[in-house]
């Protein structure tokens, strides 16, 4: 089967400000692939642009092999699209809101009624399908805001920082069911976070700083092609250890804040040549497999909060 | 017509599915109707029964009560507050995401637009004609042509006010900023159509404004539509007439090119 989502040296710019700088990455179906980022980062760039509301300034993106900016239509009928920002009407039942996005995709009658009962019971919030949605938690809120966007059987579901502002037992919620509607309707998904633990559930995982794809590949992929393990030296001054260190032991390390990060195959001896001779200069030291955030400094050369180095 | 249109899922059940909830939102948000169709009615109560018979009004007949010849204007206030009221909600409905989902649809955009002015000349129409029955309790008469001839011309001018505040709301960024156009502009083209003094009566330079203003064909269009044989002289209906829809056209489809145009640009 051909891929859901195609993205190829795909570009955007605000004036001078080039927001996306040339990225390319696929979706095969019934993956959830997963779009990791700090703030700032091009995600919602992304997101608009594959959501047909932006038309991107060079590249090309597809959605099940419908261009995004000459076919639009064909690309909004394929998608479930959930916003950052709800696209509920608060003052509306959860039903009410349901019929409303079911007639957006040309849903009506007694077809629609069943789709609704069915995506209600799916996402279970059908006890409370006729409670105003005001009157709703932010968790159920997202739910009900699912079980909208999969009326019309989306070939993508696309979700921008659904757990925003969601508590983490709605978080575990919202990723139960994100799984449940793979396994059952074989929907493909796309969601942007800035959460690493979100990003560890994900199939595969793009990483997006600074308007480029930096890393791709599945979360134990990514982790295992650092090798080794990580030591992190908590230290006065990263950049003159980091020299001394290189120059005695030959090793990759870098500067990250007021830390210093050493990639090694083998921790254990690395961890007592450096203690051998910078001992006293060393605040803490410790020692890890590497996370996503490890992956993620390795390709940007800085912290994933956004804090630059230096 | 871009390729890509083709595809949509047709105008009408998306416009009828926007207009509904127009409605349900307006029933649910009892406050609304305070200010849209309280606040002129007080208004008018107010000043009609203050100013009384007090000003003679330059080519009204002697006895022509200052209620009488304000009625007009108070339904044209009616339908102004009432479109203001509703369209105000599309700075929300962008910025709260409900309007991105309805652009992420394979909705046309055409659709949207009539929705949303549909629902709100609904509304204001609506009010208007119970509007026509406090009139009639407050002694002015009115026939059934009336009612019939007063219903076809507030459609016309309730659709261009709405199509003007959707044009409004949808360039603005926060609700204040919209208070300050209302305040600016609308309130003046408002008080500038004749309907609480004649064009007649005011100086030269506030005379031509007030002929520029199209909102003062559409009180003039009121008043003839109000007073079809009354006390109140109403010539020029014709021309009234024929600017009213115009401008009804040029805002409906100036809002259609803007809503077709922004939609394919970025939103913050």
């Amino acid at each position: 089967m051909s891929d859901v989502v195609a993205v190829e040296g795909l570009r955007h710019q605000y004036g001078e400000r080039v927001a996306l700088d040339g990225i390319s990455f696929s979706v095969a179906p019934g993956e959830i692939f997963g779009l990791l980022g700090p703030n700032g980062g091009g995600k919602t760039t992304l997101f608009r642009i594959l959501t047909t509301l932006l038309p991107p300034t060079g590249g090309r993106a597809t959605i099940c092999g419908h261009d995004v900016v000459r076919e639009r239509s064909q690309v909004r009928s394929k998608l479930g699209v959930v916003f950052q920002s709800p696209s509920l009407d608060i003052h509306l039942r959860a039903r009410e809101n349901l019929r409303h996005g079911g007639n957006l995709y040309g849903l009506k009658g007694r077809d629609l009624e069943n789709r609704i009962e069915n995506s209600l019971g799916r996402l279970r919030v059908a006890d409370r399908a006729d409670d105003l949605v005001k009157t709703l938690s932010g968790g159920l809120r997202r739910r009900v805001e699912i079980a909208k966007c999969m009326l019309h059987r989306p070939a993508l579901l696309i979700l921008d920082e659904p757990s925003t502002g969601l508590d983490p037992g709605a978080r575990f919620d919202l990723w139960r069911n994100l799984q449940e509607l793979v396994e059952a309707e074989g929907t493909t998904i796309l969601i942007t976070t800035h959460f690493m633990d979100e990003a560890e559930r994900c199939g595969r995982v793009g990483i997006l700083d600074r308007g480029k794809l930096v890393a791709c590949g599945s979360p134990s992929e990514l982790k295992s092609r650092l090798g080794g393990d990580c030591i992190t030296i908590v230290t006065e001054d990263a950049v003159s250890l980091r020299d001394l260190i290189e120059a005695k032991l030959n090793c990759i390390t870098m500067v990250v804040g007021q830390t210093l990060r050493i990639e090694t195959p083998d921790a254990g001896r690395m961890m007592s040549l450096v203690l051998e001779s910078f001992q006293d200069r060393i605040r803490s030291m410790t020692i890890g497999k590497p996370t996503l955030e490890d992956v993620f400094m390795h390709h940007t050369g800085h912290r994933f909060d956004g804090g630059l180095e230096g | 017509m871009i390729a890509g249109d083709a595809d949509t899922v047709g105008w009408w059940l998306p416009t009828w599915t926007l207009w509904k909830r127009e409605m349900v939102r307006f029933v649910r948000q009892r406050s609304r109707v305070i200010g849209a169709f309280g606040t002129p009615l007080v208004f008018w109560l107010i000043m009609g029964y203050g100013v009384g018979k007090s000003l003679r009004l330059p080519g009204a007949a002697e006895s022509t009560h200052y209620l009488e010849y304000s009625f007009p204007g108070a339904i044209a206030s009616i339908l102004m507050f009432t479109a203001i009221f509703s369209t105000i909600s599309i700075i929300d409905d962008r910025k709260e995401g409900f309007m991105q989902g309805v652009l992420a649809a394979p909705v046309p955009r055409t659709s949207i637009a009539l929705g949303k002015v549909l629902g709100a000349t609904t509304l204001a129409v609506g009010q208007a004609i119970l509007f026509l029955f406090f009139g009639r309790a407050a002694g002015i008469h009115l026939h059934v042509v009336t009612f019939i001839a007063s219903f076809a011309v507030m459609v016309i001018v309730a659709f261009s006010v709405t199509s003007l505040g959707f044009l409004i709301a949808w360039q603005m960024e926060s609700t204040q900023g919209f208070h300050a156009v209302m305040n600016l502009f609308l309130m003046p083209m408002l008080i500038l159509s004749g309907a609480f003094f004649p064009t007649s009566g005011a100086a030269k330079g506030m005379y031509y404004l007030m002929m520029l203003n199209p909102m003062t064909y559409g009180v003039t269009l009121l008043r003839a539509a109000v007073y079809s044989g009354g006390t109140v002289p109403t010539e020029g209906w014709g021309t009234a007439l024929v600017v009213s829809v115009a401008f009804a056209a040029i805002m409906f489809w100036s809002l259609i090119r803007t809503v077709t145009r922004e939609s394919t640009q970025a939103m913050h």
